[in-house]
């Protein structure tokens, strides 16, 4: 259905797409992956017509296509969904789905008639349950993503392109992605799927094709037989899949953090725990069970009642102060509520610890670069040049930069919320001992992550929340995977 | 599989000699990066205009220092306006504000007191309201263009009732203040060197100090640098307190030029404010932008206003020629950004 060959795509200064080959069949799940920079984001904008491929041939349907701007994408039958979704928020739903497309005259938009259509969408998605007149700024992630869902069966699309649709949803959540995407395969629409979850991919994929450094290394693999070393091993040379480091030989230290009785109405009740000094603590549960909204509470960035204290005192719910007093968060969406995205590396990295690199407010540049540069060295922040706009970095190694901004000043407690979200499987190893060395530096930790897998792996004491409150605590040792996604999804304890 | 490898030491006490190959960036460097070049070329151009049209009259010294002593003015206040556009606001109410303070510092009361308190009085002013717009912003949580828009009309309104509507003229006795304008170092008036110094003070701010840095976070992403520990509302009122400041200083300016203070001083000051940030490249959505460009797009409007008038060209010709040099310069800079993306 969709042939791709010798697609070449060159930036200034980097050659992001080297010779792609690509071959997608009508109602196959295509799986694509790669390491972050090998060129999956490039070559999904080449077919949403966003970039223009400098060489190469596209063949759709048997006829030579060239879509020269998303319109015209659109128009062949292409819908993208985008990692960062790519939905109005001051609009309804049904204005989303229709964006582009109204159903109008002269004009006029007839809403009644976009709301209805919008439903049955909506309800072909099983989703009945989000009204077409929400505006969708105050939906969730989940539901957010099945908007971008109906956009794009709204469009007849026949070749669908998802960029990690699964990394903002809870379990069951996926569940429900992949029972669309099988109805929509039956139909005999194509999906090009990626995810850097490779498990996912062994349960939708039916062809697996492998992208590394701008360049296709495997193509048509089966997805189910295929071994996972084998694929690990050509997106990166090497044979790995989630490697922990070893969790720390001393005890941990005093206590950092505690909170009590920690309400914030609506999100989560009467929350208590506390982390130690060299420990990190997991938050596990599914999106909406009051994981994030905790971490921003403790961080002072969101309203709640109840005690937080910070290294025996108790702190007040200000951001600018919990800074300065030793915290520092790593937030759920790095673009939007953590990077500077038009400055270099250097600028983001020190953002967090200007004053400690100025007297009276003047900065000391040599000294600003040569930590930069130290870090960037310390992190393999690839490419290694701390002027270099943040923007033009992988997802992995903007996430590292961030780790990077805490890593400066003496911090006493992390929050890192989905710290490995959106980040391939090779630079996930590297984030993970990362983290475990802040940890085994005196740094207490708080990680929150979708993954059961990683918070078992990564902390030494997993918090299990449900609907806001906390309804097992163990040792990470204690628990296992199954376990949790019991305790998670049926709220059965322990 | 890599190790765990973060250096030994993230004391930032450490410093340590700048890596090698590391960008050094210094005023004339600055001056000569590819995004100043359009605006010096243009500069260029408009000499040789000049220089064509009216050979006889342009190079003189007394236009030379014509032009400065004119730019002088809302130069100053083009520093405070690029502070509070990069931090992604925007202040209307500059103009409005000159005249504020021009006014309070010219009533009789104030005079009897001397020059010097003149002075601290017309910062004072500026700073005081641009203080209000801070805090209207920051605290009070209102869009910057509606508290700016308002205290716009208001501080005119002020400027009216307590001059009466009337020019107040720097009294006798006061004249030390009008020497700014009349003595010169160089064959140079005063106020064009104290022009200079408020671009160089407001250059290292933005380029060399935390207050810059932040201004380009808050403007580039503000929950980012919430996050990040940065007081976004504290530093969005300082910006529009030092932009007040700024017009303080553009009042005390403008009476040694014009012997005066009065309510009209600064008519639309703030457009041509503006205008000479957006063409000197600063975004108006914020995070981005710099001192020099915007003094260089001050540099080109003026330069048009004087070549019209060399010319004796009609002022009509000229507001059209100014509105599409704005366009055509925001054009050039989309372009520019475009082939700079990835």
């Amino acid at each position: 259905m969709l042939v791709m060959r010798g697609i070449v795509k060159q930036f200034p200064g980097v050659r992001a797409l080297d010779g792609v080959d690509l071959d997608v069949r009508a109602g196959e799940v295509h799986c694509l992956l790669g390491q972050n920079g090998a060129g999956k984001s490039t070559l999904i904008k080449v077919l949403a017509g966003v970039h223009q491929p400098d060489e190469g041939t596209i063949e759709f349907n048997g006829e030579q296509v060239r879509p020269s701007s998303p319109n015209d994408a659109i128009r062949l039958g292409f819908a993208t969904i985008y990692q960062e979704l790519d939905l109005v928020d001051g609009l309804s739903v049904a204005e989303n789905i229709f964006l582009g497309h109204e159903h109008a005259k002269l004009g006029f938009v007839n809403m009644s008639a976009a709301n209805r259509a919008a439903r049955q969408v909506l309800e072909r998605l099983g989703h009945g349950e989000i009204r077409p007149s929400t505006e969708v700024g105050r939906l969730p992630a989940a539901a957010k993503q099945v908007v971008s869902m109906a956009r794009a069966l709204s469009h007849d699309a026949r070749l669908i392109i998802m960029d990690e649709p699964s990394a903002a949803l809870a379990h069951d959540e996926v569940d429900n992605l992949f029972r669309i995407i099988r109805e929509l395969t039956a139909q005999g629409v194509a999906v090009v799927y990626i995810s850097h979850r490779l498990e996912e991919i062994r349960e939708i994929g039916d062809r697996v094709t492998v992208l590394k450094d701008g360049r296709t290394v495997a193509v048509g693999l089966p997805a189910r037989e295929t071994a996972t070393s084998h694929v690990v091993s050509l997106m990166t040379g090497r044979n790995v899949e989630y490697v922990f480091p070893p969790r720390a030989a001393n005890p941990p230290g005093e206590e950092v953090l505690k909170v009590e009785g920690l309400t914030s109405p609506g999100a989560f009740a009467d929350v208590s725990f506390s982390v130690r000094a060299g420990e990190i603590v997991g938050l596990a549960g599914l999106v909406g069970s009051g994981r994030s909204e905790i971490l921003e509470a403790v961080y002072g960035a969101r309203p709640a009642s109840g005690r937080v204290e910070l290294a025996g005192k108790q702190v007040r719910h200000s951001v600018v102060g919990n800074v300065r007093r030793g915290m520092g968060l790593a937030p759920e969406e790095r673009k939007a509520q953590a990077l500077l995205l038009d400055q270099s590396i250097t600028a983001n990295i020190t953002l967090g610890s200007l004053p400690s690199f100025a007297k009276l407010g003047w900065m000391n540049r040599a000294r600003e670069r040569a930590e930069a540069h130290r870090l960037v060295k310390a992190l393999d922040i690839r490419p290694p040049d701390p002027e270099r706009p943040i923007k033009n970095l992988s997802g992995g190694n903007q996430q590292k930069a961030v780790l990077a901004r805490w890593l400066l000043g003496s911090r006493k407690l992390l929050l890192l919320d989905e710290p490995t979200r959106g980040v391939d499987v090779g630079a996930r190893a590297e984030l993970y001992a990362v983290i475990r060395d802040l940890a085994d530096r005196g740094i207490g930790v708080l990680l929150v992550s979708s993954e059961v897998p990683e918070v078992l792996g990564l902390a030494d004491r997993v918090l299990v929340l449900r609907e806001g409150t906390v309804i097992h605590q163990a040792d990470a040792g204690e628990l296992d995977e199954h376990r949790v996604l019991d305790m998670i999804m049926d709220g059965r304890a322990a | 599989m890599s190790e765990p490898k973060i250096p030994p030491a993230a004391v930032p006490e450490t410093g340590g000699s700048a890596p090698p190959g590391a960008a050094t960036r210094n005023p004339l460097s600055a001056l000569g990066e590819a995004r100043h070049l359009g605006l010096l070329v243009a500069l260029g151009l408009l000499i040789i205009v000049g220089l064509v049209t009216r050979p006889e009259n342009f190079a003189t010294t007394s236009n030379l220092v014509s032009i400065l002593s004119l730019a002088a003015t809302i130069g100053v206040i083009t520093v405070g306006a690029t502070f509070v556009i990069i931090g992604g606001g925007i202040d209307l109410s500059v103009g409005a504000l000159m005249a504020l303070a021009s006014v309070w510092a010219t009533t009789l009361a104030t005079q009897e007191y001397g020059p010097f308190v003149m002075v601290i009085c017309a910062l004072l002013v500026g700073t005081g309201a641009g203080l209000v717009n801070g805090l209207l912003i920051a605290y009070g949580r209102l869009v910057p263009f509606i508290a700016t828009l308002a205290m716009l009309v208001a501080a005119r309104g002020l400027a009216q009732r307590m001059s009466d509507r009337k020019t107040q003229l720097i009294q006798s006795g006061n004249t030390a203040l009008v020497d700014l304008s009349t003595t010169r170092v160089l064959g140079i008036p005063l106020l064009v060197y104290i022009f200079a110094l408020v671009v160089v003070l407001g250059w290292i701010l933005l380029n060399r100090t935390t207050f810059g840095r932040r201004t380009y976070a808050v403007g580039g992403n503000p929950e980012a640098a919430r996050l990040a520990g940065i007081d976004v509302r504290r530093h969005t009122m300082l910006l529009y307190a030092l932009s007040g400041l700024t017009c303080g200083i553009a009042a005390v300016l403008i009476m040694a030029r014009t012997t005066t203070g009065s309510s009209t001083h600064g008519d639309l000051y703030e457009l041509d404010a503006i205008a000479a940030v957006i063409i000197g490249g600063t975004l108006l959505t914020g995070g981005r932008g710099t001192i020099i460009g915007s003094i260089l797009g001050l540099l080109i409007f003026t330069l048009i206003t004087n070549l019209f008038i060399l010319n004796g060209l009609n002022t009509s010709d000229q507001l059209i020629a100014k509105g599409l040099i704005i366009v055509v310069a925001v054009l050039l800079q989309r372009r520019n950004l475009k082939e700079r993306a990835p």
